[in-house]
């Protein structure tokens, strides 16, 4: 290193950018460049996701960036606008960058460039990075790195991320962006597009890059999953393998997670001296965290579902099959989705609106996210199924918990979507903006990635259960044994428990609320469950799980067995009848019980008025149609 | 003849473009075509071809610039392109 050039070198880290559009192969670049050292976070002031990592072998000294994908600078949509800023060094907060790394997809070229051109017209050290180079000579083309890196005058790299090739020399030439050599003329910042792609087209020429032929195998795949019958045939196979693998092929290791906890819990009673400190942590902190970590198998295979579909490329295709159903109702294929992550959770599924650019859209689509099933309902879900619904086959794999599954998830996506029609005609009239999606050729998704994004995901989780779920679980002990019942003779204990149960603070908490719930078939316990499960859905399961376990803390054997038993002693009925079960439901199915998706939602849209107006739609939705399910049931005698 | 040129120089409504036939756009970019379709490389002489339509008829699917990108049809309305062959002599 020369001296002069060390001179000019900051003391501070070099920070660069990389920039690239959407399936670019701009993450599993990324995650070549940092290894393991990236940070997650939020731009300050907007919730754009900010993810940053250090160079391999940097000591630290080399910042890398990840700009949200763009197909072009000076967008409309927030995460576009975030781009546009950095690079521009006016985002409050944030550094200013040293250089940028553009990514392009080597198979894309001839559209890529326009945004690698734009790029240029910011005047700072830039290199390309041309990812996929293996899929152009797959595809009978050729990639002459060498004349492009003349005609453009910056650094060019080819690299196949997924495999490592060429990342080692990217990585050299980042630790030294003052050493790169620099275009001799600047394009223009306010370029005509159409001068753009005429320099474009010119390099491309220049350098023989071809548009190459379509990737065959895409191609063939597509003829049929994208055709006008099959097409639907086989969405219609993935949502029933999805939902019919999440019960069956989880259901073992629940079992053995379930048995773990219940165990704990009862070693814990024999081992610790009595008292209540003892029943605290068993009854209150095993029991309740348990009661939710046992959907840890549940959650995996879906976020593994989801992740696996999306980096396939199917994702894409599904949005592009059910696009016209999503214009019905005023919302565009962009918004497919952002909601359907909301299977996942509701809150990166918000998040990811920011890619639709219309303001309209995107708070329609805000709005309607939280009606899709989150892995937080399927906790409850879970519990009620498998508790009152008959575990029939109805036909070869295909069971009757699976089909009442899948329908639940059909009631909230309906509900989504009529409500996005009933939005978008009345409070949110005005006209779409301009739809476009790419459709990726298919790939492999590589093994690692996918098992990082699952782990990234169920870690969430994991962090909610032993936070949020794990302070509800011993706030809500705490409610359901304080005050005691007095002693009365000749009580049998389940009696006495009972009597405790009654007195308690959150006893009499859901007889306050009972008149209100009662048309809904829901008694005291379960309105406990319900105030509890504002919070968070999942903790109305850990919830019903202490109340049970507190009421009767002898002879527990597991929530399922517990509901199924719960008998009244004074009418001698159960207390949760099919009726009640498919009440609750319904309920769950409508109503906004989550913390965190309304703080989500007040960042978002930038005030507390969406969420509250959301939260006030949703319950009343709830109510009444809690209301018809169980009088509806309750009429045909389900009970 | 005359007849014949001015209708190739305007060409056919882009979702008229059959299935699977290569074209060029036309020179005369409408100005109220958004200014992504331009940042998108839709601008005049791109050769492009409509791949598929969804199956329930919209959107559709575009190649242009070795992308495959799917638009609604309605949002094409002004781009106009000339069939590919009919603009060789």
């Amino acid at each position: 290193m020369s001296v002069t050039a060390a001179a000019i070198q900051p003391s501070r880290p070099v920070r660069l950018a990389l920039v690239g559009s959407p399936n670019a192969g701009k993450t599993t670049l990324f995650n070549a460049l940092t290894g393991s050292s990236a940070r997650v976070g939020n731009y300050a002031g907007v919730t754009v996701e900010r993810r940053e990592g250090m160079l391999k072998g940097s000591n630290g000294q080399v910042i890398i960036l990840d700009l949200p994908g763009t197909y072009a600078l000076r967008g409309e949509s927030p995460d576009e606008r975030i781009v546009e800023k950095v690079l521009e060094g006016k985002l409050a907060g944030e550094a200013e960058v040293d250089g940028i790394v553009a990514v392009a997809d080597a198979t894309t070229l001839r559209r890529g460039l326009g945004l690698v051109r734009q790029l240029l017209s910011h005047r700072r050290p830039t290199i390309l990075v041309l990812t996929m180079i293996d899929e152009v000579r797959a595809r009978g083309g050729r990639i002459d790195v060498r004349g492009l890196a003349r005609q453009l005058g910056i650094p060019v790299v080819g690299v196949v991320g997924h495999r490592g090739v060429g990342i080692d020399q990217v990585i050299r030439l980042l630790r030294d962006p003052w050493h790169w050599p620099q275009p001799k003329t600047w394009p223009p910042a306010d370029e005509d597009p159409l001068r753009r792609f005429a320099w474009v087209d010119a390099v491309c020429k220049a350098v023989g890059a071809d548009e190459l032929p379509p990737d065959r195998r895409t191609d063939r795949i597509d003829r049929w999953l994208l055709h006008p019958v099959f097409g639907l045939v086989t969405l219609a196979v993935v949502l029933i393998v999805f939902f019919q693998s999440i019960f069956t092929w989880a259901a073992p290791a629940m079992d053995t997670i379930d048995a773990i906890f219940t165990g704990l819990a009862a070693f814990c009673r024999d081992v610790l001296p009595s008292g209540w400190l003892t029943e605290l942590w068993a009854g209150g902190v095993i029991t309740g965290v348990g009661s939710v970590l046992v959907f840890l198998p549940q959650i995996v295979i879906l976020f593994t579902f989801v992740h696996l579909l999306n980096d396939l490329g199917y994702m894409a295709r599904a949005a592009f099959v059910l696009d016209r159903v999503m214009g019905w109702v005023g919302l565009q294929g962009r918004s497919f989705v952002p909601l359907l992550s909301c299977f996942a959770c509701a809150v990166p599924g918000i998040m990811a609106t920011r890619t639709i650019a219309s303001p309209r859209e995107r708070l329609a689509t805000i709005l309607v996210a939280p009606f899709m099933t989150c892995s937080a309902r399927l906790p409850v879900y879970t519990l009620l199924i498998a508790a009152f619904v008959p575990a029939r086959t109805v036909w070869g794999p295909v069971g009757l918990q699976g089909l009442v599954m899948l329908g639940l998830y059909l009631l909230g996506a309906c509900t989504a979507l009529l409500s996005a029609a009933l939005l978008s005609s009345t409070l949110l009239r005005g006209t779409p903006s301009v739809f476009y999606m790419e459709l990726p050729p298919y790939r492999w998704p590589t093994f690692r990635l996918l098992i990082r994004q699952v782990w990234g995901s169920a870690y969430a989780f994991l962090k909610r259960a032993g936070t949020i779920i794990l302070a509800v679980s011993v706030v809500m002990w705490c409610l359901l044994s304080i005050p005691r019942a007095p002693q009365i003779p000749g009580l049998s204990a389940a009696e006495q428990a009972r009597a405790n149960l009654e007195a308690s603070v959150a006893g009499r908490l859901g007889q306050a609320i009972e008149p209100a719930i009662r048309p809904l078939g829901f008694d005291w316990k379960i309105g406990v469950g319900l105030i509890a499960s504002l919070a968070a859905r999942e903790v109305m399961v850990s919830t019903l799980a202490q109340i049970h376990a507190v009421g009767n803390p002898d002879d527990y054997e597991g929530l399922r067995e517990a509901l199924r038993r719960d008998i009244d002693p004074i009418t001698g009925r159960r207390h949760f009848t099919l009726a009640t079960a498919l009440s609750l439901l319904v309920f769950f199915v409508f109503a906004l019980q989550c913390t965190s998706t309304m703080v989500v939602m007040a960042r978002e849209t930038g005030s507390w008025r969406w969420p509250a107006f959301a939260f006030g739609y949703m319950l009343s939705l709830a109510w009444v149609a809690s209301f018809i399910t169980y009088q509806a049931a309750t009429a045909l005698e389900l009970g | 003849m005359s007849k014949h040129h001015e209708s190739n120089k305007l060409g056919i409504p882009l979702q008229r473009l059959p299935v699977g036939r290569w074209a060029r756009l036309v020179d005369n970019v409408p100005r109220k075509i958004s200014p992504r379709f331009l940042d998108l490389g839709f601008v005049p002489g791109t050769r492009l071809k409509i791949v598929r339509r969804a199956p329930l008829g919209d959107p559709i699917e575009i190649e242009i610039r070795g992308t495959r990108l799917c638009f609604r049809r309605s949002q094409l309305r002004g781009l106009r392109v000339v069939l590919e062959d009919e603009t060789e002599p």
